[in-house]
């Protein structure tokens, strides 16, 4: 198992550097920049809602919340970048914690419509704080990062600043699950009861997970904030909340690695399909109704499911109840 | 005194967007009683009777026909939701249901705007545009019309659900379903008459408030979430507590908006819902279990 975890993330790596050699336009670049952000955001709502249990229907609120920090700070207020980074985490992680305390008291339905319902009024307040979000119309000016002397204002320098972000998040994340804590959270998954009378704490758990996640969202908004060096509330809205559980459950539920898959399948397919524009909201219906109803563990798993299902009649055997 | 005409203006609209709250609240009751399930493509129904009322007004242009037409449509659209998306489902956990019916609401969503869109439609009032002066204040007839519906059909619906052999057989199952069903109550066709139900009050709700809004492809989202909200307010399952709930948000978001700031409306709602799911999480009436 160890060798094939290093095989794995060595793999990733390689994969990695070998795609940097062999692309030659920025336009690659930006796309594979978008994809390493998307599965910044889909690990951690993966964390909460794959091992966790528990559905966040407003993510794209704290990756607003580190985009709208990260700008305002260096756009208007000339802080430097990576401090503004940092402050984004502190506020997406202090707003998790406040929201989280009561809300992930709720379960189900009502910790859905909490999130929900969160998630739109931050919506609502960087369209109306029109002074200090510039509103509707967007934040332009936002300053490229920098490491040292070199400036990451191309695509192509940010695609190795935000993989390897990627793979350090994810193998963070593949620990953290593989941990006594990830053992908690799948217990907690399976049952909350049991996972308390085996003295799981199971409420600080949750807050944890949900701080976890908010955490990468916020880190995933202040890269995008930089790679864009412009932002407006239009990206933050419940409909992109919705595409990231809809990354979530394509990739599966509780899979790291699905989360990158996810994120990649859905981010390169309205590139791919020009006509994707128009139909994109129905895709996005269909995909999460059809996963979830015929495949809900998600693409690659449902698949290998279906395949061993055949062998197994194929050679005979009886359907296992 | 302006103040005062501004307030009773501002509860006029309150009422008549907060009826609207309810008679979608309803819905999400019906469904959530029935199964406990929370369909959130009931939004989408809304959108939906009012695109399809207005489809039908144009081929024949007669406001009741169009009324029950559309209403028709959407119940057939509700029906086909539940059997196609939700009973082919093995592992009924909340997560998955959210999930779904998630998908479902974004799905008809885009449907809708294949169809129709992203122009908004008119849809003529049912009678006439002349304000009658309330006091001092003026009201619009489709406010009476929206206030009088609705309140025709909460009425409606309660002796459905108490004097009727099937609205009992109905409640037993939301008490039970399992003794219900011990009694040779068919529970699944009380599954499918709830969606059936639900989605005509959406497709009801809808066409009711399109001369006052126009029918949008996207209308459905805001006012099904916030139907949601004032089911939560209400306590869930509670329908006249979701009638209450839908009321009270429509009067507390005209206020909001006319007195604070109108961009800000939509964000006192969400505010009202967060605030009543940390501090009383079984709604303002809701008490049992």
């Amino acid at each position: 198992m160890k060798g094939l975890l290093v095989n794995r993330w060595g793999l990733f790596a390689a994969a990695v550097l070998l795609l940097a050699g062999v692309l030659k336009e920025d336009y690659y670049f930006s796309l594979l920049n978008f994809i390493g952000i998307h599965t910044l955001l889909v690990v951690g709502l993966n964390l909460l809602m794959g091992y966790g249990g528990q559905i966040s229907l407003g993510h794209a609120a704290f990756f607003g919340l580190g985009a709208y920090t990260s700008g305002v700070l260096t756009a208007a207020y000339g802080v430097n970048p990576w401090l503004a980074l940092v402050a984004g985490l502190i506020i997406a992680g202090a707003t998790a914690f406040l929201l989280g305390v009561p809300a992930l008291k709720l379960r189900g339905y009502y910790l859905a419509m909490a999130t929900l319902g969160f998630g739109i009024i931050v919506f609502i307040v960087l369209n109306e704080a029109q002074p200090l979000t510039g509103g509707p119309s967007g934040l332009a000016g936002i300053p490229s990062l920098s490491l040292g002397p070199l400036a990451l204002n191309t695509p192509r320098r940010l695609y190795f600043l935000i993989w390897a972000t990627v793979g350090l998040v994810m193998a963070l994340s593949a620990n953290l699950v593989d941990s006594r804590l990830g053992r908690a959270l799948r217990a907690l998954h399976d049952s909350e009861p049991a996972a308390q009378s085996l003295a799981v704490d199971t409420f600080a758990l949750k807050l944890k997970v949900f701080i976890w996640s908010a955490l990468y969202a916020s880190l995933a908004g202040s890269l995008y904030a930089h790679t864009l060096n412009f932002i407006a509330p239009s990206s933050f809205t419940f409909m992109f909340s919705i595409k990231l559980v809809t990354m979530v459950v394509l990739g599966g539920m509780a899979s790291i690695w699905g989360s990158l898959l996810g994120a990649a399948v859905l981010t390169v397919l309205p590139e791919l399909l020009t006509a994707f524009h128009d139909y994109e909201v129905v895709i996005f219906g269909a995909i999460l109704m059809a996963v979830m109803i015929f495949l809900p563990r998600g693409l690659v798993r449902g698949l290998l499911d279906l395949w061993e299902f055949r062998n197994y009649k194929r050679q005979g055997g009886r359907i296992p109840v | 005194m302006v103040t005062l005409v501004s307030l009773l203006q501002y509860l006029v609209s309150g009422l008549t967007n907060g009826a609207i709250y309810a008679l979608i609240a309803l819905g999400f009751g019906i469904i959530y009683n029935a199964t406990t399930i929370i369909n959130f493509a009931q939004g989408e129904m809304v959108a939906l009777g009012a695109l399809c009322a207005i489809s039908f007004y144009h081929l024949e242009p007669s406001l009741p026909l169009a009324f029950l037409a559309g209403t028709g449509l959407v119940t057939i659209i509700g029906l086909a939701f539940e059997r196609a998306a939700l009973r082919p489902v093995k592992d009924p956990s909340p997560i998955t249901l959210i999930i779904i019916t998630v998908g479902g609401a974004v799905f008809l969503k885009g449907v809708a705007m294949l169809l129709w869109g992203k122009e908004a439609y008119p849809l003529p009032s049912f009678s006439g545009n002349v304000p009658l002066n309330l006091g001092p204040a003026t009201i619009l007839p489709q406010n009476l019309w929206v206030l009088g519906l609705t309140a025709a059909l909460v009425l409606g619906l309660e002796a459905f659900f108490r004097l009727t052999l099937v609205g009992k057989a109905m409640r037993a199952c939301a008490y039970n379903p399992r003794a219900a069903r011990l009694v040779g109550i068919p529970a699944a066709r009380m599954v499918q008459l709830s969606f059936g139900l639900s989605s005509a009050l959406g497709a009801a709700a809808g066409i009711l408030i399109a001369p006052l809004t126009l029918g949008v492809y996207d209308m459905g989202t805001m006012l099904g979430l916030k139907g949601f909200s004032a089911a939560i307010m209400g306590g869930l399952g509670s329908l006249l507590g979701g009638v209450l709930g839908g009321l009270v948000l429509g009067v507390a978001e005209a206020l909001a908006s006319g007195f604070v700031s109108s961009g800000y409306r939509d964000a006192v709602a969400f505010l009202i819902l967060l605030l009543v799911l940390f501090l009383r999480p079984q709604g303002i009436l809701g008490g049992r279990k």
